[in-house]
């Protein structure tokens, strides 16, 4: 690791002020951040830690929204979005312990892992993502690897889930990572259905439409049997052959319906 | 009711209190006054020549003391090879120099080009990273069958990839062929056994510290035999008198193998804190730790087993490529000969044997010793091709076993592979998995698997294996550059306490335990009164060190040795207090008696006596009570066992999971049944590790792509089930005092072939009866795919 400033500011202004220095960088948990530090890979001059700004943690009801502080770690939003039992029990399920307590569902949307969990729960619940000066709807916010709609020095200080008359997350775990091999997560809404796929593609998380309109039409496993995932555009690894996370994100999907 | 103490008790191990309190002292806790850090630079690419080294901004750099390249190592020589094979046509093996610094070539990502060494680590990382290396890339030798047809030459100098091709025994090849020609069926299996990485939990480390008011030397290092270490790097690589030169293995945390062998690092230290005068350390990362800690397996095979119309074996025959890596690490070419070779026979009477390995260079880390070395892959591959057997000819697998089976009255038992098993129970030991394992039981459990949409399979095996590899004149024959006996100095202080002195090393094993158990059940004192003192040339006799399960068969009957030493002596210092001849003196729960008397005098009188002659036949006997020993065995240990593993396989998505696992092992006699269990679990975890999970994936360009915790699957609990563990059928070694074998590998040589055969088994009565073979590791990708056939 090179030497490095750390700020901890109390504010979200105060943060936005610190991000606006040379080579600064926001600091969420530092689950990938301080592992890529660590190996040299990263190289920031000031680290901003959100950490410490009160107003950015916590999980509300804001009637029918589940909101999430931008700050607040996997473990409390496990904790705490007993409202929204889907997206609870994909927070309890990140990593692991240490993991949870200090990865932040802002530095998770912000870093947009291929194989991360909460990218495709924004996705599929129609979320939308709240930061210091704008409102980005979750279709318009990823935009492939490790890339969103982020603006330099912009902060994610909220997310707001509509809650989902039914939904599911299923992942099927990487072996030594536990990150997402392929995971599917599914959201019925009165405005139909919503299937969002992480860890399978080179493009990163992917909205699967046809097994939305199939899904919406009728919400049961056996509605997506007849259809196929294209091999092409999904990634292909030690882990898995691009046709094997092709058949995941069928399967899953499958299984995510049942369990919704 | 149990022992609480001496042989045979649950004896909790004492030296865990420091090690889970956090209060261990490691390689790396050690730091000595002005103290300088090491920071390599490493290749980055697999192949090349290098043209051109700039260490001139790098010198500028704050805090650098100095930077070294292969020019500051002019004279010495490579680290050694400790181990030489002679082919089929008897010359030796090929054997490249292996510097301590790059010289004029790399031949692995991670191979060492140049080193820093400053006043603090991070002012080494950054001037090491001002290092400039230019390197013309060559093409990277990676795939071993292509690599010994031409092209590429890891070694220029050698003229070839092929470091030497081997048979064994070359005179069994006529009969073994002839054998094939009239058989009634032969199977045949083509397998690659994965390529794994060791992973102990602490990484490497070294610190040399040479004192020039002494001119002597010091190494602190993490390894699992620091008398070889002192051997091979004072004798063969910086020419320094072992009365000159110190070599401490503290707590090492883990080794499985990986730290037997003699590293670059440890070298590099030594002579580079000569060169500056100050100490200087070297802290593997884990990143290091991968690119650089030799790793295991890595063999494609082809095996052909003969069989006649009952299910008989006639003959086994087996071609197999084994990588050695970029370099011969210290004891790499023994593991697919003499630790594989030799155990092709397995558990069973088969006339005809014959193997055939070819090993070879890539440029890939060298590759060495893995827990179990060699017997896992004879293993794996004897136990699948019966497997594949078993199916081809419609007789139920363990039938066929049993069949073939060594009769518990046929031994010893010479094999056709030059090993002669002393003692086992095959059909016993069967006879006790069958039960544990509850193989009655399987069929009902299949369908309620089935009721939940996954496809269960049973897989069995058995396995043999050679421990306490010895006598040394025989293994000199054989190539080995090393005595294999085992050192104990057994000294009995004046008020009754024993320090044990051993030449083993415990590295996670419980020595510390287990030892003082064999000592307190032969003098009859409490453990409490014994201590093992390990790890330090200066203060234990010359010793082996500790792999290949030798240390109990091997270390502790030096022990004994020593031990009954001290008895007969402490017998003639009771007798003359008894006033009684030594031949009548009878020695009991810690109590000297005249046989047929009530007169006694106490183990800690007598001890007294030694130090404190008063009343003392000092013109017969020499004070003080300290013996040492040196024991040579006659012949390895053959533990053996059977196993039996159960999945349920999702068909949906490939997943493999563990449900049951049981393993019947004959030990021979147990000191320690605890421990013991405790090794057969972790030996287990490993093997299903193996099975399931780990594997080195390079790419074409000899890229490490499992170069890390993100993609090298280390098993985790979640992957393994409660095991179901026997060590009651017992035939004690006949050749060691204790009557002990080997426990420490067992559980990884033995497991792989079960869980592959389960799952193998899973899809074969799921209808899949196309798949006879998965390689390894079973990823559900791969499950997967030979599912959709």
């Amino acid at each position: 690791m090179y030497a490095f400033e750390l700020e901890k500011p109390a504010t979200v202004a105060e943060a936005v002020k610190a991000l606006a220095q040379e080579d600064a960088q926001a600091l969420g948990g530092g689950q990938t951040l301080i592992p890529s530090m660590k190996q040299r890979l990263a190289a920031p001059a000031v680290l901003v830690s959100l950490n410490g700004i009160k107003e950015m943690i916590g999980v509300r009801k804001d009637g029918g929204d589940l909101v999430i502080g931008g700050a607040t770690p996997h473990a409390v939003v496990a904790k705490e979005a007993g409202a929204y039992p889907a997206l609870a029990g994909l927070a309890g399920n990140i990593g692991d312990p240490a993991v949870r307590n200090r990865g932040t569902i802002g530095g998770s949307l912000a870093n947009n892992d291929p194989s991360a969990c909460y990218p495709s729960a924004v996705l599929a619940s129609g979320a939308t993502v709240v930061t210091n000066n704008r409102q980005i709807a979750a279709d318009d916010f990823f935009e492939g690897l490790f890339t969103t709609a982020l603006e330099p020095g912009e902060i994610i200080t909220e997310v707001r889930f509509p809650i989902p008359q039914k939904a599911s997350y299923q992942k099927f775990l990487q072996p030594a990572s536990r990150f997402a091999l392929t995971a599917v997560f599914v959201a019925k809404t009165g405005g139909g259905v919503r299937v969002a796929v992480t860890g399978a593609s080179e493009d990163g998380v992917f909205r699967w439409a046809d097994a939305e309109a199939a899904l919406s039409a009728n919400f049961a496993a056996d509605a997506v049997s007849g259809l196929s995932v294209d091999p092409e555009g999904m990634i292909g690894d030690m882990h898995g052959t691009k046709a094997y996370r092709a058949n995941l994100v069928k399967v899953l999907t499958g299984r995510a319906v049942s369990a919704a | 009711m149990p022992k609480d103490q001496g042989i045979g008790a649950r004896s909790k191990r004492r030296e865990d209190v420091r090690f889970l309190t956090g209060a261990g002292r490691y390689t790396d806790d050690i730091n000595v006054p002005g103290q300088t850090y090491a920071a390599f630079v490493r290749s980055e690419v697999a192949h090349g020549k290098i043209t051109k080294i700039d260490t001139s901004d790098a010198e500028k750099m704050p805090g650098v003391v100095k930077v070294f390249t292969a020019a500051d190592f002019d004279g010495k020589g490579g680290v050694p090879c400790g181990w030489q094979i002679h082919d089929r046509q008897g010359n030796p093996m090929l054997e490249p120099k292996h510097p301590i610094l790059a010289e004029g070539k790399v031949r692995y990502v991670g191979d060492a080009i140049a080193c820093v060494v400053a006043e603090t680590l991070e002012q080494a990382r950054d001037a090491a990273e001002a290092v400039v290396v230019d390197i013309d890339e060559l093409p990277a030798v990676m795939d071993m069958k292509a690599a010994v047809k031409g092209g590429a030459l890891v070694h220029d100098e050698l003229g070839s990839n092929l470091c030497y091709d081997w048979g064994f025994i070359e005179d069994n090849k006529a009969a073994t062929d002839a054998a094939f020609e009239t058989a009634h069926h032969v199977t045949t299996l083509e397998l690659v056994n994965n390529r794994l990485i060791a992973n102990p939990m602490e990484p490497r480390v070294a610190l040399g510290h040479y004192n020039r008011a002494m001119d002597d030397y010091t190494l602190y290092t993490t390894s699992q035999n620091p008398h070889v270490i002192r051997l091979l790097m004072g004798a063969f690589v910086l020419s320094i008198p072992e009365h000159k030169l110190r070599v401490v293995a503290p707590d090492v945390g883990g080794g499985f193998g990986s730290k037997i062998f003699h590293y670059i690092e440890e070298a590099f230290v030594t002579h580079a804190s000569r060169l500056i005068n100050r100490p200087v350390k070297w802290t593997s990362t884990r990143s290091e730790a991968f690119l650089t800690d030799a790793h295991g397996r890595d063999h494609v095979t082809k095996i052909e087993l003969a069989l006649d119309k009952d299910g008989m074996f006639q003959a086994l025959r087996t071609e197999t490529y084994a990588n050695m890596g970029a370099y011969l690490s210290t004891f790499a070419p023994s593991v697919p000969t003499y630790l594989h070779g030799t155990l092709m026979a397995g558990n069973y009477k088969t006339p005809h044997i014959y193997v055939n390995v070819k090993a070879v260079f890539t440029n890939t880390v060298p590759v060495d010793a893995y827990r179990g070395a060699g017997r896992p892959e004879a293993t794996f591959q004897l136990e699948r091709v019966i497997d594949k057997a078993a199916r081809e000819m419609g007789i139920d697998p363990i039938e066929l076993r049993r069949k073939n089976f060594v009769g518990a009255d046929e031994f010893p038992y010479q094999t056709p592979v030059a090993v002669a098993y002393d003692t086992g129970n095959y059909q016993a030991t069967m006879d006790v998995l069958e039960k544990i394992a509850d193989l009655a039981g399987f069929e009902k459990r299949r369908a309620d698997s089935a009721k939940k949409g996954l496809w269960r399979g049973l897989g069995v095996n058995c396995y043999i294996e050679a421990c306490g590899i010895a006598p040394s004149n025989l293994v000199g024959q054989l190539g080995a550059r090393a005595g294999l006996y085992e050192s104990a100095t057994v000294r009995v202080n004046a008020t009754g306490g024993i320090v044990v002195m051993t030449g083993s090393h415990s590295h996670g094993q419980g020595h510390e335990t287990a030892f003082p158990q064999v000592i307190s059940e032969m003098i009859g004192i409490p453990e409490s009164q014994v201590e093992i003192v390990h790890g330090d040339t200066a203060n234990t006799p010359m010793g082996m060190g500790t792999y290949g399960s030798r240390s109990l068969a091997v270390g502790g009957s030096a022990m004994v040795k020593a031990t009954n030493k001290i008895i007969a002596k402490a017998k003639k210092i009771a007798a003359h207090l008894l006033e009684a001849s030594d031949g009548d003196i009878e020695l009991k729960d810690g109590k000297f008696t005249v046989a047929g008397t009530d007169k006694s005098v106490d183990w800690g009188s007598v001890c007294l006596a030694a130090y404190v002659p008063h009343n003392y036949p000092l013109a017969e006997l020499e004070p003080g009570l300290e013996e040492t020993a040196f024991y040579d065995p006659s012949n390895f240990t053959y533990p053996s066992g059977a196993y039996a593993c159960e999945v349920e396989v999702d068909p949906d998505t490939g997943k493999v999971t563990v449900c049951a696992f049981a393993a019947a092992d004959d030990f021979g006699n147990v000191i320690n049944p605890m421990i013991v269990e405790g090794q057969v679990h972790g030996g287990l975890a490993q093997g299903i590790g193996q099975a399931l999970l780990e594997g080195a994936v390079y790419d074409e360009n000899g890229q490490l792509l499992s170069g890390s915790y993100m993609d090298y699957a280390m098993p985790r609990a979640d992957d393994v089930p409660f095991y179901t563990v026997d060590h009651s059928c017992c035939t004690p070694c006949t050749h060691n005092p204790l009557g002990v074998k080997g426990c420490g590998e067992a559980g990884a040589i033995g497991s792989p072939p079960a869980v592959v055969n389960a799952v193998i088994d899973a899809l074969q009565r799921a209808g899949k009866t196309n798949v006879t073979h998965i390689d390894m590791p079973l990823s559900p990708s791969r499950v997967w795919a030979a599912i959709q056939g």
